[in-house]
C-alpha cells in the first residue's frame, strides 16, 4: 500500500510538471531548447535555496526524471565540491555531478547517430 | 507588348504545351492524388540523403514534362528553375544533367510563377521557342534548413503548414497547342510585420492583397472574370485573411477563389494549416489546373502564388517576415 | 509613420484571426505521459536497488538516469520519440528523455554531413544552451556558497 502511495505520487509529481511545460508551450510558443532551459535553472535555484531535498524526499523521480533533477545535481554537485575543494569546487563540482548524464547522452547519440537513418514525419 | 506598371500584356501568348507533376507518398493520398503524373513510393527515391532525393524529382520533372510534350532535350532552349534550399541547390544540380542553359530564380514558395512570367516574357521578346519551366520541394529538406530536426520530438504549433514534397514542372513555347499565358504581373515585396515564422499565411496575404489590386487595375478585370482565382500556399488562416483584406477594398472574392495549400490535403491527414513550400503549387498547377484546361471546365484563370522571402538567419535575428506575390494570366 | 500603425493593426487582427486550440487535451496528454516516465524511472530505481542493496541512493539514480537517456536516444533512433512527443508535447520534453532526445535528434538527422562536421558539431545545437546555462549558474551557486563560507 505504501509502495502504491510512493508510485501514486511520482506519477502526479512527475504528470503535473510536465503539464506545467506544455502549458508554457501553449501559452507563449517558446520552443523546447527554452523550456529545458527554464527547467533546469528552476532545478539549480530549488537546490541552492535548499527546498529540493525535501522535496524529493516524498517526489522521488517524480523530480528526479524531469530535467529539474539534472538542475539540482548541478548545484548539489558546485555546493557539495566547495564545501572540500573551497574555490575550485565552484568550477569542477557542478559538471563533475552532472557528467554521468551528459557523457550517457553525448555517447548513446553517437552510437545511434551511426547506426541510424533520420525517418520522414507522417 | 504593351506595359502598364507591373503589368505585362503578352502579344505572342506562349502556350503551356505539357506540364508533369512528380509529388511524396502523402501527397498522393491528399486531395489531389489522382491527378499526379508519378507518385514516390518513398520520400528518399532511392537515394541515400533528403538533397539527393529532391534533386531526383527535379530532374525527373524536368525529363518527364519533355517527353510528355513530345519534344527531345534539343528543342528546349532554357531551363528556367527555382527550390528552397540555400543557394538553389537542387535546381543547379538538376541542371547539372541536361545540356540547355539554366536560369535559377528564387521566389521561396512564387517561384513556379516567378519562373512562368520570366519563361512568358523571353518567348514573348522572341528570344527563345522552348522553356522549360520547374519548381520543387522536399518536407525533410526544408525540415531541416529552416525549422528542427525530423527526430526531434516536439509539436508543432497550430497555425503550421506542411511542406509539400513535390516537383512540377511545364513547357512554355511560342507554337504548339495548349493553354496560352496571356499576362503577367510582377509583385512587389511587402512586409507588413509578421515575425511569426509559424504563420508564413499571414506574412504573405499582404503580398497576395498588394499583387492582386494592382492586376486587377492594369488589367480592368474583377474577380468574376475569373473561372478560378488561385493563390499558393497562404494556407486556411492566409487565405481567409486575404479574402478579408480584399473585402476592405471592396473586392469580394467568392467560390471562384482557392488556396492549393489549404485544399492539397485531407482533413484527417492533420496538417493544420494545410501545404506549403515551393512544390505546393507547382505541382497542383501542373497536374489538377492543367486537366482541368484539357477537359475545358477553366477557360481563364488566375494564378498568383505567394512567397515568403525569409531566411532562418533574418528569423533568429528578430526580422519580419516579408512576401512576394507574382500573377499569371492562363487563358484557354 | 502610417506604416507602423497599419503594421500593428494588422499584427492585433491577425493575432485575433488565429483559431484557439483547447489547452485541456494536450495538458492531459503531458499530463500522462510525463507521469509515466517519471514511473519508468522510479520503477527501474526500484529494481536496481532490489538487485544491488550494497548500492547507494545516489549511484542508482544516476544508473537510472543513464539507463532512460539509453532509451530515449534508442527511440529517437528508431523514429518513435518524435511520434511520443507529437502526442505528448511537454510531457516528453521535460523529463531527462527529452534532453537525451534534443541530442540524438540532430545527430541523426545532421548524419549525411559526416561525423565530424555533422554529428559532432550539430550534436549540441538544441541541447546547447542547455549545458551553457547549467554549468554557469552552477559556478554562480558554487560562488556565492563559497563566499558565503567565507564569514
Amino acid at each position: 500500500m505504501e509502495m502504491f502511495l510512493d508510485y501514486l505520487w511520482v506519477f502526479l509529481i512527475g504528470g503535473t510538471i510536465c503539464a506545467i511545460g506544455e502549458l508554457l508551450i501553449i501559452t507563449t510558443n517558446i520552443t523546447s531548447a527554452r523550456i529545458l532551459v527554464t527547467f533546469v535553472l528552476v532545478g539549480v535555484f530549488l537546490e541552492a535555496v535548499g527546498v529540493y531535498d525535501y522535496i524529493s524526499d516524498f517526489a522521488k523521480a517524480g523530480v528526479n526524471v524531469p530535467i529539474i533533477g539534472f538542475g539540482a545535481s548541478l548545484a548539489r554537485g558546485a555546493i557539495g565540491a566547495v564545501k572540500t575543494h573551497g574555490l575550485l569546487g565552484a568550477f569542477t563540482g557542478g559538471l563533475t555531478a552532472t557528467a554521468g548524464g551528459i557523457a550517457a547522452a553525448v555517447g548513446f547519440a553517437f552510437l545511434f547517430a551511426l547506426i541510424f537513418k533520420s525517418h520522414t514525419k507522417k | 507588348m504593351k506595359k502598364r506598371e507591373q503589368t505585362i500584356l503578352l502579344k505572342k501568348q506562349p502556350k503551356i504545351i505539357g506540364s508533369y507533376s512528380i509529388v511524396g507518398p502523402k501527397e498522393g493520398e491528399g486531395n489531389f492524388g489522382p491527378y499526379f503524373d508519378y507518385v514516390m513510393k518513398n520520400d528518399c527515391f532511392g537515394e541515400s540523403t533528403f538533397e539527393k532525393a529532391e534533386r531526383k524529382m527535379l530532374e525527373s520533372a524536368i525529363t518527364g514534362v519533355i517527353q510528355k510534350a513530345k519534344l527531345s532535350p534539343k528543342d528546349i532552349d532554357m531551363m528556367i528553375s527555382g527550390d528552397l534550399l540555400n543557394q538553389i541547390i537542387s535546381s543547379s544540380y538538376a541542371a547539372r544533367a541536361f545540356e540547355f542553359p539554366f536560369l535559377g530564380v528564387y521566389g521561396a514558395c512564387s517561384t513556379m510563377a516567378e519562373s512562368m512570367a520570366v519563361a512568358s516574357v523571353l518567348i514573348d521578346g522572341g528570344y527563345c521557342k522552348n522553356i522549360v519551366c520547374c519548381t520543387g520541394s522536399h518536407f525533410s529538406t526544408a525540415e531541416r534548413q529552416y525549422r528542427f530536426p525530423l527526430e526531434l520530438g516536439n509539436q508543432r504549433p497550430p497555425t503550421s503548414q506542411w511542406t509539400i514534397t513535390g516537383a512540377g514542372s511545364c513547357i512554355l513555347s511560342l507554337e504548339g497547342q495548349g493553354p496560352r499565358v496571356t499576362s503577367v504581373t510582377f509583385g512587389k515585396v511587402v512586409d507588413w510585420g509578421i515575425n511569426d515564422v509559424n504563420n508564413m499565411g499571414a506574412a504573405m496575404a499582404p503580398a497576395a492583397r498588394d499583387t492582386m489590386l494592382n492586376h486587377f487595375k492594369n488589367t480592368n478585370t474583377t474577380p468574376d472574370d475569373y473561372d478560378l482565382i488561385i493563390t499558393g500556399d497562404l494556407g486556411k488562416l492566409g487565405s481567409e485573411i486575404l479574402i478579408d483584406l480584399m473585402d476592405d477594398e471592396g473586392i469580394t472574392l467568392g467560390t471562384n477563389y482557392g488556396d492549393c495549400g489549404q485544399m492539397y490535403f485531407k482533413r484527417e491527414q492533420k496538417t493544420l494549416c494545410g501545404g506549403s513550400g515551393a512544390g505546393c503549387c507547382a505541382t497542383v498547377f501542373n497536374s489538377y489546373i492543367m486537366t482541368k484546361f484539357r477537359d475545358g471546365q477553366y477557360k481563364k484563370i488566375l494564378f498568383m502564388p505567394t512567397g515568403a522571402l525569409l531566411s532562418s538567419t533574418s528569423s533568429q535575428q528578430g526580422d519580419t517576415i516579408p512576401g512576394v506575390c507574382h500573377a499569371v494570366v492562363i487563358e484557354a | 509613420m502610417e506604416d507602423k500603425k497599419r503594421n500593428e493593426q494588422y499584427n492585433s487582427y491577425v493575432k485575433a484571426k488565429i483559431p484557439k486550440t483547447k489547452p485541456w487535451p494536450s495538458l492531459f496528454n503531458s499530463f500522462l505521459v510525463g507521469g509515466i516516465i517519471c514511473l519508468i524511472g522510479q520503477g527501474i530505481n526500484d529494481l536496481l536497488m532490489l538487485a544491488f542493496p550494497a548500492m547507494s541512493q545516489q549511484s542508482a539514480w544516476a544508473y537510472t538516469l543513464i539507463i532512460l537517456i539509453f532509451i530515449a536516444s534508442f527511440l529517437t533512433g528508431i523514429g518513435v520519440y518524435d511520434q511520443i512527443g507529437k502526442f505528448a508535447g511537454g510531457g516528453s520534453i521535460v523529463p531527462i528523455t527529452g534532453f537525451s532526445n534534443s541530442i540524438a535528434s540532430p545527430s541523426i538527422e545532421f548524419k549525411s554531413e559526416g561525423i565530424i562536421y555533422g554529428i559532432c558539431v550539430k550534436m549540441f545545437t538544441i541541447a546547447g544552451p542547455v549545458i551553457v546555462f547549467g554549468t554557469i549558474s552552477s559556478i554562480v551557486v558554487g560562488l556565492i556558497y563559497w563566499i558565503i563560507s567565507l564569514f
